[in-house]
């Protein structure tokens, strides 16, 4: 056996090599996860309550940090087992009920500033992510109850304690009875 | 005749219909709620101390909500939360001064000479909606039909519930009234021929509808007779049975060509542009052996449904539960303060006993007696599954959205699964969800403004330091310059 009856295999071999890595390599551009579609992706499924219980400024800050690993699913109270739930099944990982160091999961509620107490000092307004309160300088505040997310990032910077959190009005709450059959 | 699936039901109107129409005295105070029956609220146009005259709108339309308007002349009371035959909502309560004022300019409407958009204008002021239940504004029902060029009006007189028969007694006493507002309706829509529905186990409402035809002499009105069988009274079944095409679940009639009204429509229509007087009033039908005399009453909108069971003899003394609607597809009361609106046909005062209690749910055997009975062909059991499991994904294949909430599932069910109960919950779970989500879309948006306003701040704060700075530099430089 002499070295020219080798030179076809090992130059097919090569040539293969050759075309396959190319291959590889246009896909892996081609194909390539859009970080930023994960990101839009996860954001949509957290509750956008902007309250920042996850030790990330906001929703969308928490998601990134998901999409880039840094973060784990279970830090969003508010959201509760149903998005670490919803978040699991979108990145194909366990789900896991929400760490209780980052908060408990309550039910919805919205921050109603006690109108006699208020000084109109403003601070709440910068507070507040979502833009849910109305005021000005010396005069009254209010918050606008079907846009307040109930973060109580509101709460700390007034300075009379005039801002609770309370349950939403109910409304038309209809009592709904089972169906009786005849 | 195109039936499928369906309960054969024993029925209980023989009592009701022994008496005559009866007509409930206008209420002292009136009680009229904004959400009529639609599951949406009309716009209040009038505020507490307001005088009002029989007639005059109070509430204007919006959505799938038709106007509203005073039953009694008096002055606006409160506008507040009361409650209501679908739970709880705003009412506005008027208080009666007694004398029935009318709205002055209230006239005979000549529909004749009308254009259909003024005709149809004319509906929509007068508050017209859907009697069968619904109260879905009529006028919007038959404008889409003009818009979709629907042909055929089908009135719907099917009544199949086995305790509703409100129906029933309007066709019996006021025939003549149901063509007429066939006809209104028919040149409004722009259908070419209308077709009143009616079971065949109501021989007198046929004979009496039968004579008016023959009076009337109108070629594009007629008759047809339906087998008595649960719930043919619903639209998307009783489409199918008169013209054996099938309503797309996610659709509606006028997508193959029919627009459904139900006869008590029909003569609300009508009484509209006979008196010029809008809706006002509705037959009811008090019933049950909770009651000492039932029968079929008319009565104002707004009027107490206590005042109505009076006018029936009072209750009973035995104990009974008040139903709002039939006994398979309506709502247990929880009081008799509550008002009539305009999509209650029926109050039900069951004894104990009459409604056989139910038995403990059983696990799903898998019998299939369900699916056999569902008229809209979906397969409940499968439904069941997934809507334990709260699988959207699952819900929607089965179908959820197909489902009319009739009750013929939970009828047939041997181990007493309130499947219909599971289907509605599941249906206000994923509409919750969908409001959620809404909500935190808007919210995100919000909070996106919020943060690109803050970075503007930001950026002009510090612009306007570095401007001060090199100002002050400037100034520094040029008095210590050479």
């Amino acid at each position: 056996m002499t070295v020219t009856t080798l030179l076809p295999a090992v130059g097919m071999a090569a040539a293969l090599a050759a075309t396959l890595g190319g291959v590889l390599g246009w896909l892996a551009t081609r194909l390539r996860a859009d970080p930023g579609s994960l990101v839009e992706k996860i954001d949509a499924l957290l509750p956008q309550t902007q309250c920042g219980q996850c030790r990330y400024p906001g929703c969308r800050p928490y998601a990134e940090a998901i999409a880039r690993g840094e973060a784990e699913i279970d830090r969003c109270p508010p959201g509760g087992d149903a998005t670490t739930r919803a978040l699991a099944a979108l990145l194909d990982r366990k789900p896991r009920p929400v760490d209780p160091r980052y908060g408990a999961t309550k039910s919805r509620l919205v921050a109603v500033i006690d109108e006699d107490r208020c000084i109109g000092c403003a601070l709440c307004l910068p507070a507040c992510p979502v833009d849910a309160i109305v005021g000005a300088p010396r005069v009254m505040h209010t918050v606008i109850a079907v846009e307040c997310t109930g973060c109580e990032l509101c709460l700390p910077p007034c300075p009379v304690d005039c801002i609770a959190l309370r349950p939403p009005d109910a409304g038309a709450h209809a009592e709904r009875s089972a169906v009786v059959v005849p | 005749m195109n039936v499928h699936g369906g309960l054969r039901l024993e029925n209980h109107k023989s009592r009701p219909l022994e008496r005559p129409l009866l007509v409930v005295p206008p209420p002292r105070v009136a009680i009229l709620a904004l959400d009529q029956g639609s599951g949406e609220a009309a716009e209040p146009v009038v505020v507490p101390g307001d005088h009002v005259r029989l007639g005059t709108p109070v509430a204007a339309a919006r959505g799938a909500a038709a106007a509203v308007h005073a039953p009694v002349s008096g002055v606006v009371r409160e506008i507040g939360l009361a409650a209501t035959v679908g739970g709880a909502g705003q009412c506005i309560v008027i208080e009666s001064d007694g004398r029935d004022d009318r709205e002055q300019g209230a006239a005979a409407v000549d529909w004749r000479a009308l254009q259909p958009a003024a005709l149809l204008a004319g509906i929509e002021a007068s508050g017209a909606a859907g009697l069968g239940g619904a109260a879905f504004p009529t006028a919007a029902k038959l404008a889409l039909a003009r818009s979709a060029g629907a042909e055929l009006l089908l009135l719907n007189g099917a009544e199949c519930e086995p305790w509703i028969c409100c129906d029933d007694a309007l066709m019996r006493e006021r025939a003549a009234d149901v063509l007429l507002g066939a006809q209104v309706m028919l040149a409004a829509s722009g259908a070419a021929r209308c077709v009143i529905a009616v079971e065949n186990d109501k021989p007198e409402a046929i004979a009496a509808l039968r004579s008016a035809l023959a009076m009337v002499g109108d070629a594009r009105l007629a008759l047809v007779e339906l087998p008595a069988v649960f719930p043919l009274g619903a639209e998307g079944p009783l489409v199918t049975a008169v013209t054996g095409r099938e309503v797309p679940s996610d659709g509606l009639p006028p997508q193959v060509g029919v627009v459904c009204q139900n006869v008590g429509t029909a003569a609300a229509v009508a009484r509209f542009v006979r008196d010029g007087l809008p809706l006002i009033s509705r037959i009811v039908t008090v019933t049950g052996s909770g009651v000492c005399w039932p029968g079929n009453v008319e009565a104002r909108i707004g009027t107490p449904v206590a005042a109505l069971i009076e006018a029936c003899g009072g209750r009973a003394a035995a104990p009974s539960t008040l139903i709002a609607g039939g006994s398979l597809t309506g709502r247990v009361l929880a009081s008799d303060r509550v008002a009539v609106t305009k999509g209650l046909n029926c109050i039900l005062a069951a004894a104990a006993g009459e409604l056989p209690a139910r038995a403990a749910e059983m696990p799903c055997i898998r019998c299939g007696d369900c699916a056999r009975v569902c008229p809209a062909r979906l397969l409940p059991q499968q439904l069941h599954v997934a809507a334990r499991a709260d699988d959207a994904a699952g819900l929607a294949r089965f179908g959820l959205s197909a489902c009319i909430e009739c009750g013929c599932c939970d009828y047939v069910c041997p181990s007493a699964i309130p499947l219909t109960a599971r289907f509605r919950d599941a249906r206000e779970r994923q509409q919750a969800r969908a409001a959620e989500h809404r909500r935190a879309l808007e919210a995100r948006a919000r909070y996106e403004r919020h943060q690109s306003r803050l970075a503007k701040q930001a950026a002009a704060e510090r612009r306007a330091f570095d401007e001060a700075r090199q100002r002050a530099r400037a100034a520094g430089r040029s008095e210590t310059g050479p």
